[in-house]
């Protein structure tokens, strides 16, 4: 592959020097804005390197075991000759989306035209958009993604090259679901920076599905970036969906700007992953916007899981509902991290955060900090943390049912997660979550499940190993 | 059917029962009563197999078999039900779900196929019936958010779905009106047969009105003090407990 680094050399100095040798490639189609947002993003990246764990917002993910691999960093020119059906099936019985893949961090021209394309909706790659839609790029591209802070956004906003670009008018209902899979298949160990825009216009709804997944063993990392603009009243329904191998990092960035009147609901639902982060950043610019932010996390064996939530209640009248539940078996380690900023103007601001877990061994970790930071005086907010176990009682009540001990626990773990599936509004996408948590909980889901290739490495069906004594 | 010899039972290093003997045969109706605190719901829960109780001495055999060496799932599929004194709340796990799981899992405790879900579903409809239970059950999270009447109807519900041999109601009377009372006892009633029991626990009298008992029993202080017929009830409600206490010393 193109691009590739051997050892001797830090992945920090890789990049950079991958930027001076391609730069002029990357940036061959930006507006001047974006040029110099580019440019400048290189030097936070060259400023402030990799996060590491003596930052406290890193301080419980490491990323250096992962960024000591030697990576390909793939720069071919487009990718022609993939069947995507032969690659990858999603398997969601009646759950027909309009589907999108990225192969490798690449976009898949699959030829396939939206219902409501003849009304002016986009779906393309983000290196066509780029090329066709450069005021769309000027108006929005890196408006909302924080450059100057986050130096993994800064780098990403850099080697920005391709992703996905979705664009709904203003007015117009996106009937079909978009679903937007990642899919790593690769043979090298890569280093991979997917680019997503989303732009809803005003009065316009948008239902988007994005589904992370290894279909091989191999270890890879990613760091991809979406921002996602929502015009005035609005409608976003967006899930996240990982089921990544154990071998690989995803730092997945979200970011969303509101304005007036709009309405989002996001779900993070993370299943496996060696290291997954998700930073889900919210700003409500505009009065009477909402968001919903959800996840839930079920990790073992050494698995970590770290949700990073920024909501910025910039404009009064605004309400944000955070609600995270997690499940961590083994060794496995979460992270939860809730912000919430109340800035001065935001009167009447109704904000509510909860991060509910259960520990099944006593090796799990989870570090969960509620932050309120608040300026305004007429505000309603609220959080709250839980970390427990089973419910010894619920357990003897089930089992004095002759419901078997393994059984009556599944059922209170299921139960559990199952306050955020219940969630999902999409009825076909929220039956089929609900059995990949069901799946994940017997211990019969493996990141392989959706893979229709049935390769050698094909990973072990891993359990969820609970230790009985410690219940 | 059960039989209870020398129990001795303790927690943290105090002892709670003090060698209870108990024989129960089928078609009876057994009464516990007793003061509060003597080991009355600490019997329910041994015989069930709650595991915070320390079984220092004596036996329990059911149909002859040692019910001690049995965790709490198989003592309910060898057919051992018991009703909550304060029955648990679990969020998420549907009345359906839970029932359906529960008679498929002593359905194959028993070597059986699992039940066809639209026989499941009339079984439903025929016990709620039976039980005069109106509200709709199925779609709900077991007890969540029930009133302290809707939890013990519910527990009566189970018992009727899972047709034990041998029922033991922890102070399922606690707690109800009147009517609530009478759905309960009516339920009992209506699931007795020859080849059942049912141990019923309580502090009051009132229950036995409703649900008249073969034998009655006082516990006191860990021990059954007094055995006899529904007439020592009525005797126990007149005199109060300070009658037996009195007794004893």
């Amino acid at each position: 592959m193109d691009g590739t680094i051997t050892g001797g050399t830090t992945t920090r100095e890789a990049l950079l020097r991958l930027w001076e040798e391609k730069h002029g490639m990357l940036g061959s189609n930006d507006p001047e804005r974006v040029s110099q947002l580019r440019h400048g993003a290189m030097e936070v990246f060259r400023t402030m390197g990799f996060p590491h764990i003596k930052l406290e917002k890193w301080r419980n993910t490491d990323l250096s075991r992962m960024l000591g691999n030697v990576f390909t960093f793939p720069f071919e020119a487009r990718i022609e000759n993939v069947d995507l059906d032969e690659v990858f099936k999603c398997d969601v019985p009646g759950f027909n989306t309009f589907m999108v893949a990225q192969y490798n961090g690449r976009y898949i021209e699959r030829g396939n035209q939206l219902n409501e394309a003849s009304k002016g909706v986009i779906v393309c790659s983000l290196a066509d958009a780029f090329i066709k839609h450069a005021d769309l790029i000027e108006a929005h591209f890196g408006r909302y993604a924080d450059t100057a802070n986050n130096s993994l956004t800064a780098l990403n906003t850099a080697f920005a090259r391709d992703g996905v670009f979705i664009y709904v008018p203003d007015n117009v209902v996106v009937s079909e679901i978009i679903q937007i899979v990642n899919i790593i298949n690769s043979a090298d160990t890569v280093f991979l920076q997917p680019r997503n825009l989303v732009i809803a216009g005003r009065n316009s709804s948008l239902k988007l599905v994005q589904c992370d997944d290894s279909i091989d063993d191999h270890p890879g990392f990613i760091n991809a970036v979406t921002e996602v603009y929502a015009g005035e009243n609005a409608v976003i329904d967006h899930y996240k969906l990982q089921n990544k191998n154990d071998r690989s990092a995803l730092v997945n960035t979200m970011y969303f700007q509101l304005e007036a009147g709009s309405s989002l609901s996001t779900n993070a639902i993370s299943l496996n992953g060696g290291l997954i982060r998700n930073e889900t950043n919210v700003k409500l610019n505009g009065r009477g916007s909402h968001a919903d932010v959800l996840g839930v996390y079920l990790m073992d064996r050494n698995q970590h899981v770290d949700n990073q939530v920024f909501i910025d209640h910039a404009m009064p009248d605004c309400t944000s509902n955070e609600l995270f539940k997690g499940i961590l078996d083994d060794h496995a380690s979460g992270v939860f991290n809730g912000h919430i900023l109340v800035r001065q103007d935001a009167q009447r601001t109704n904000a509510y955060q909860n991060n509910k877990n259960i520990l099944i061994s006593d090796k799990a970790v989870i570090d969960t900090k509620p932050f309120l930071e608040i300026y305004a005086d007429d505000v309603k907010c609220s959080h709250g943390a839980t970390v427990g176990q089973l419910d010894s009682e619920a357990m003897f009540y089930l089992r004095s049912r002759g419901i078997s001990h393994d059984n009556a626990r599944m059922l209170l773990m299921y139960a559990f997660a199952a306050e955020i599936v219940n969630k999902i509004s999409i009825p076909q996408l929220r039956l089929r979550i609900d059995d990949l948590v069901k799946k994940r909980l017997r211990g019969e889901l493996s990141v392989c499940d959706q893979c229709v290739l049935h390769c050698n490495a094909r990973e072990q069906r891993v359990a969820f190993e609970i230790d009985m004594s410690k219940i | 059917m059960l039989s209870i010899k020398n129990l001795r039972v303790s927690i943290n290093n105090k002892e709670i029962l003090k060698g209870v003997n108990l024989e129960v045969r089928p078609g009876e109706v057994h009464a516990i009563m007793g003061p509060n605190g003597t080991g009355k719901s600490t019997l329910a829960s041994v015989i069930s197999g709650r595991e915070i109780f320390t079984v220092d001495e004596g036996e329990i055999l059911y149909k002859g078999k040692n019910l001690l060496e049995m965790p709490v799932e198989d003592r309910a599929s060898e057919g051992i039900f018991l009703g909550f004194q304060y029955p648990v709340e679990i969020p998420g796990v549907s009345i359906t779900n839970f029932m359906r799981t529960a008679v498929n899992e002593q359905r194959k405790y028993h070597g059986l196929d699992p039940m066809p879900a639209n026989e499941f579903l009339a079984k439903m409809e025929e016990k709620k019936k039976m039980l005069e239970i109106h509200a709709k059950l199925a779609n709900r999270s077991v007890n969540e958010g029930f009133s302290g009447g809707e939890k013990k109807k519910n527990e009566i519900f189970q018992m009727a779905m899972l047709e034990p041999s041998l029922a033991i109601l922890d102070e399922t009377d606690s707690g109800l009106d009147i009517d609530a009372l009478k759905i309960v006892a009516n339920g009992v009633n209506k699931l007795r047969r020859p080849d059942n029991a049912f141990v019923v626990i309580t502090h009051y009298q009132r229950l036995l009105e409703y649900i008249v008992p073969d034998i009655v029993h006082v516990l006191f202080d860990g021990r059954i003090v007094r055995s006899g017929g529904k007439e020592l009830a009525i005797e126990l409600e007149e005199k109060g407990y300070e009658w037996i206490k009195a007794e004893l010393v």
